[in-house]
């Protein structure tokens, strides 16, 4: 249920997305979900992509710096109130949320979410039958 | 004054051969016993003092009184984390009130001036340096210190300063907060202005007389010799007169260490020879410049020293503040393993000197999340700031970015025109 979320640090110059796109491009690593964090001076952009070891070798040999981070994906139907529902479990439980993403399409929403303990949070979605997406099917998104 | 000069390096060499186990060593080490001095003509027999013997010696390893004598202590920034000490007996304090008067006289200070000091009070010398050696004088003085620009245009208007003593770039802010204020510099009493601290050019002083309509008058000191004082200009400003009764200056070249043929430009060192708290001998000052034996229009026969074209090692003067990149690579080191990649930038802005650095994020410093990298910016902004006494813009980077270089990292980019 751990998903591998890659994190790369960037400077707010431009072209910086596009060359790390452009290195997993060539690297056939293909990107499922992704999101940028951004402050005035710099970035984090934090990637799910197909194969998450090669894409953390791969940007580091183009020399950027890059880390991995364990996240949870959360699957909830695509309707109102869903969202709503998890998240006031999960608080319930005393779990905060670093930052979160989501997509939705048809009638799912994929939440990647960056729980304060990941172990717990998984605990508590699983009691409580909400969905958590696997790992191996994120990457094939 | 040879006779003078030779009287007292001899007593100075014998205190500090019986007094300090480490410069004794050092003479031993070269052969030397306080017979062998006999005069300054045997002074280049002497070894060496360097800032590191001080930071060796930390904090009172030098000094040649215990601290029943001491009656003040100074500091000023090391290379490293730790400051330089240094320590004054009633008597020190006397002799450098007195070279500071000289100095003030000699750059038509009286004493019905009154006298605004604008260097920095506290470890720093400039403050108190100043303030001890103008009352000495005789004259008013007003003990403000740096900063609250508003205030100091206030009193100099109130008070009618007449004389005005800071660094020369904090003269040129000053200048500029007149001019947006619309305050025409002549409706002020300034006439003479004492400045050092840092490296200023003729075409610096030239603008700050234009600006404030005073005389400016260059001084010179370091707080390991005494502070400042050590030499000042006179009224024709053609280099500082060096109070070479009581510091011997030598010029050396900073690779070899020999003396220089006279009027070649050098390495500045000096010899303290009527100290008793921490006198030094041949200390490095690592201010280049050359020596000027002819006499003086003033009259005065006391060498001059020209103003300081440069140093022979790293350190940057910033806003009065010594900085030595060393510092700064220490900071980074103590929060990251690895040597970290970066890189100082140096401009001024409007007078100002400001100080960025970038660093490199590399990965013993990345975070997935933004808070912490904010966090990591800010204390490495807050411990700079407590090293240093500077505010240093800190940008964090991306690896790469900084230059590599084959031999020695750059670590500096001093884009100042000083």
């Amino acid at each position: 249920m751990l998903i591998k979320q890659i994190s790369v640090f960037l400077e707010n110059k431009s072209g910086r997305l596009n060359e790390v796109s452009q290195v997993l491009g060539e690297a056939e690593i293909n990107i499922s979900a992704f999101s940028v964090a951004d402050t005035s001076e710099f970035g984090i952009l934090r990637l799910i992509v197909s194969d998450p070891d090669k894409a953390l070798d791969v940007l580091h040999e183009h020399g950027f710096t890059v880390s991995q981070t364990d996240v949870v994906c959360l699957s909830c139907p695509n309707q109102a109130g869903a969202l709503a529902k998890a998240l006031k479990i999960l608080s319930k439980n005393e779990i905060s949320i670093e930052y979160l993403y989501a997509l939705s399409m048809g009638d799912a929403a994929s939440v990647i979410l960056k729980p304060n303990d990941v172990e717990r949070c998984i605990e508590v979605l699983k009691k409580n039958k909400l969905e958590l997406i696997k790992a191996s099917d994120l990457y094939k998104i | 004054m040879l006779a003078i000069q030779s009287e007292r390096l001899v007593e100075t060499v014998k205190r500090i051969y019986h007094n300090v186990a480490y410069y004794r060593d050092k003479m031993q080490q070269a052969g030397l016993t306080p017979f062998d001095i006999k005069g300054v003509e045997d002074l280049h027999k002497l070894p060496f003092t360097t800032k590191s013997d001080l930071r060796d010696n930390y904090p009172f390893g030098l000094f040649t009184v215990p601290m029943s004598e001491i009656v003040r202590l100074h500091a000023s920034s090391g290379t490293t984390g730790k400051p330089t000490v240094v320590g004054y007996t009633r008597k020190d304090i006397n002799m450098w009130a007195e070279v500071v008067t000289r100095s003030l006289c000699m750059a038509g200070v009286h004493k019905n001036d009154i006298v605004q000091i604008a260097y920095g009070y506290g470890l720093f010398t400039g403050g108190l340096g100043i303030h001890y050696g103008t009352e000495n004088l005789g004259a008013s003085v007003i003990p403000i210190s740096g900063g609250n620009t508003q205030k100091q245009i206030q009193l100099m208007q109130d008070f009618n300063s007449s004389v005005l003593c800071c660094t020369p770039s904090y003269a040129l802010y000053i200048s500029d907060v007149l001019n947006e204020a619309g305050i025409d510099p002549e409706t002020l009493n300034l006439r003479v202005g004492i400045f050092g601290a840092e490296p200023w050019s003729e075409a610096m002083r030239k603008e700050i007389e234009r600006k404030l309509k005073l005389r400016a008058i260059d001084i010179y000191g370091l707080s390991e010799i005494v502070g400042p004082g050590v030499s000042c200009e006179c009224e024709y400003q053609q280099g500082m007169h060096v109070h070479e009764d009581h510091f011997i200056p030598e010029i050396i070249d900073p690779i070899t260490l020999k003396p220089v043929t006279d009027g070649e430009v050098g390495e500045l060192v000096f010899s303290t020879i009527t100290k008793e708290g921490i006198p030094l001998l041949r200390y490095r000052t690592r201010d280049l410049t050359r020596l000027i034996y002819d006499k003086c229009s003033c009259g005065r026969t006391l060498v001059r020293m020209e103003k300081c074209k440069g140093r022979s090692d790293d350190m940057l003067i910033i806003r009065g503040v010594n900085v030595f990149p060393s510092q700064i690579e220490s900071v980074l080191l103590e929060m990251s393993e690895t040597e970290p990649h970066y890189l100082l930038i140096v401009e001024r802005e409007n007078t100002l000197d400001t100080l960025s650095l970038m660093v490199e994020v590399q990965e013993q410093f990345f975070s997935d999340e933004i808070r912490k990298l904010q966090d990591l910016r800010k204390r490495i902004t807050h411990k700079l700031e407590s090293t240093l006494g500077l505010t240093v813009d800190v940008k964090l980077v991306e690896p790469k970015t900084i230059e590599r270089t084959a031999g020695k990292a750059k670590r500096v980019i001093d884009k100042r025109n000083i």
